[in-house]
């Protein structure tokens, strides 16, 4: 099964190789036009987080993004870089200080994959072994095989591979800040999973600060630490992380815009070991049977859960097993299904709707029971605030 | 040795005057080695107006095309060069500026001009604009961007316009001895001179040069072409531009 991550939870903020982002009032008007394509928008990117720019077709994000590296000039306002402005930089040298991915990737189709990534090195002087070393490196770390890619060009790759060559060649540079234009939308949705996924496991290696645009609601949810929703005419409706923006959306347009499952969709933004589990009646063969009777006493499952000697479920116990001196390996039903901790609630639901099961077991790393998920459980999460399961960067370090 | 060209008829004559030469009943030496010389200046003018030409269009079509701009210019100038035939336009600049190496070069340039500055500056601007967009995200500068990216994507297509111009151009040296310039087309035109012979022996050779030329340039035109740009899905539409290119600008 397609396990899917779950939303960035707010990320240890001042890593060295990340920059603030603050918007300020930024506005830009097109030449010739009226109104605002991007007005007066303000909002900081704590270092080291993703911001999610989201919105209708045409409200104003590539513009917003694109004035950030001064690819459009801002009409009014300022945008800040680690509180300096963008507006007294070169732009040439401002735009190799930021990763730049976009959509249609725009590789370079006359170089090879090795060629394209190290364009800003190059641009930068960089010596020549430094940089073989910086590229071989990145292929690695988008999970591209230095050897077989390194040397080929972009006619030879797949669409996946040349969206993964595009984000290495963003962060070739090691920019403090990367831009990215809907970066998996021309991408079919079983890769664009796996590439999301990826990069956010990627994310949680390099903390760049990211603005990152989509107008896919769900992969905004999924990518961001904070979500800008943006309406038609540029202005900033929202901006909050996914879980606030869920529970409390502000007004009728965001709440449209977030759909009427929004309720559903927080289910993504939580993982198994971030809710209180139920505890569950371990027994063993041999267990004196009163001990088993009163751990289910103790519990809100009915049966006990028989495990072997390293605490990994066999399957949930019959009463036959329970008539005698001494637990024996009678057993009504398999242990199914297994719910992983590191499993988004969406997933876990699933897979518990899946089996027609009300309950399934909780295993952590080593396979072992950790306690037990129920249908009860998740309808309970899903009505307490977000502040409460919303628990650090712990869940997700430990992901790995 | 007379016999050896013979069975070829009036060719096999030719070909021999080409080789060997002969003296005409006024004791000049004609064919032969003065052949080589007609060659020679054949090749000097077209080279000088070749190389003349490319360095005004190609930088010119680079430039407008990179900021995508005056493609009324690149076309209509295009249109004006075919409109215009080399011979008129030859007479035209005799008439006014008198003959002479420099004049005939001169016009030479104004016929080379128009293919190459059409395909250069059509070749630019349809490198795809993503791919430059990512160009420019990425910090290259606007001559750091034709240099690495324009450039390269548009050689194959530059290439095939230098091939247009290099042919007509060779063609059209044929009529430099009006200006007072004696090319291979001399035997051509003073036929009085050298004879039927002679005029079919210099008529062979001003095609071998443009055959020679249209091939030479051709496997150019396949060398500067990135190996990347060979494997792209869309080559056959490539060709099918480039060909177009070729027959929009001849
Ligand atoms: N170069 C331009 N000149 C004039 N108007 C423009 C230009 N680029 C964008 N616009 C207008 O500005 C508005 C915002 O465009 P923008 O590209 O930022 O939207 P977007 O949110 O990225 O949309 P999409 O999701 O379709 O990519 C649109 O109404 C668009 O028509
Ligand atoms: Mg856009």
């Amino acid at each position: 099964m397609n396990r899917s991550e779950p939303a960035q939870e707010q990320g240890p903020s001042a890593r060295p190789a990340a920059a603030t982002l603050e918007f300020r009032e930024a506005t830009k008007i097109y030449p010739g036009q009226d109104d605002p394509a991007v007005d007066a928008l303000s909002l900081t990117v704590p270092a080291g987080e993703i911001c999610v720019l989201v919105g209708p077709s045409g409200c104003g994000k590539t513009t917003a993004m694109r004035m950030v590296n001064r690819m459009i000039d801002i009409t009014s306002g300022d945008i800040l870089l680690d509180g300096r402005s963008v507006r007294e930089r070169r732009p040439a040298e401002l735009r190799r200080e930021i990763g730049y991915a976009i959509q249609q990737i725009g590789l370079f189709p006359h170089l090879t994959v090795a060629d394209n990534i190290a364009t800003v090195p190059r641009l930068l002087g960089w010596p020549k072994d430094r940089t073989r070393a910086r590229v071989d490196q990145l292929l690695e770390l988008v999970s591209l095989d230095p050897a077989d890619t390194r040397d080929r060009y972009p006619a030879q790759l797949s669409g996946g591979q040349r969206q993964r060559v595009g984000v290495a060649r963003a962060l070739a540079a090691d920019p403090p800040l990367m831009l990215m234009d809907e970066p998996f939308g021309a991408i079919d949705p079983i890769n664009r999973e796996r590439l999301q996924n990826e990069f956010l496991r990627l994310q949680k290696e390099i903390r760049k600060t990211v603005v990152f645009v989509t107008h896919d609601i769900d992969e905004a949810i999924k990518m961001g630490d904070r979500i800008a929703v943006l309406q038609r005419g540029g202005k900033l409706a929202q901006y909050a992380p996914p879980a606030e923006l869920l529970m409390y959306p502000n007004g009728r347009f965001v709440e449209d815009f977030v759909g009427a499952d929004r309720a559903l969709k927080r289910l993504a933004l939580q993982r198994v070991r971030d809710i209180d589990l139920w505890k569950a009646p371990l027994v063993r063969v041999g267990e004196p049977v009163a001990d088993a009777r009163r751990k289910v006493q103790d519990s809100d499952v009915p049966y006990p859960l028989l495990v072997d000697a390293d605490g990994r479920p066999l399957g949930w116990l019959s009463e036959r097993a329970l008539t005698g001196e001494r637990v024996t390996e009678d057993l009504r039903s398999k242990a199914e299904p297994a719910v992983e901790l590191d499993d988004v609630l969406r997933d876990a639901l699933s897979d518990l709707l899946a089996n027609e099961a009300q309950y399934g077991p909780v295993l952590d790393a080593r396979g072992a029971v950790a306690g037990v998920l129920s249908l009860e459980i998740i309808g309970h999460a899903l009505q307490e605030p977000p502040e409460q399961v919303r628990s650090g960067a712990d869940a997700l370090a430990a992901d790995g | 040795m007379t016999t050896t060209y013979a069975f070829l008829g009036e060719f096999g004559d030719a070909l021999q005057f080409i080789f060997q030469g002969e003296t005409t009943r006024e004791g000049a030496e004609v064919g032969g080695s003065q052949f080589l010389d007609l060659t020679w200046e054949h090749l000097k003018l077209s080279g000088v107006s070749m190389a003349i030409a490319c360095a005004i269009s190609i930088p010119l079509g680079l430039w407008l095309g990179h900021i995508r701009r005056g493609s009324f210019l690149a076309i209509s100038l295009s249109n004006v060069g075919r409109a215009v035939p080399s011979l008129a336009l030859i007479a035209f600049f005799v008439a006014y500026l008198g003959t002479g190496f420099a004049n005939l070069t001169l016009s030479l340039v104004l016929l080379a001009i128009p293919p190459i500055l059409t395909n250069t500056y059509v070749s630019v601007t349809q490198v795809e604009r993503d791919t430059v967009d990512a160009a420019r995200g990425m910090g290259m500068t606007g001559a750091e961007i034709v240099r690495k990216v324009e450039l390269p994507l548009a050689l194959p297509l530059i290439f095939g316009g230098i091939r247009i111009s290099a042919v007509n151009v060779i063609a059209t040296a044929t009529i430099a001895p009006l200006a007072g310039i004696n090319t291979l087309g001399d035997p051509i035109i003073n036929v009085s001179g050298y004879g039927d012979t002679g005029r079919l022996a210099a008529a062979i050779c001003v095609a071998a040069l443009a055959i020679f030329t249209e091939l030479t340039l051709g496997a150019v035109q396949r060398a500067v072409t990135p190996a990347g740009l060979k494997l792209e899905p869309d080559t056959a539409s490539r060709r099918m531009r480039i060909r177009f290119g070729r027959e929009a600008t001849t």
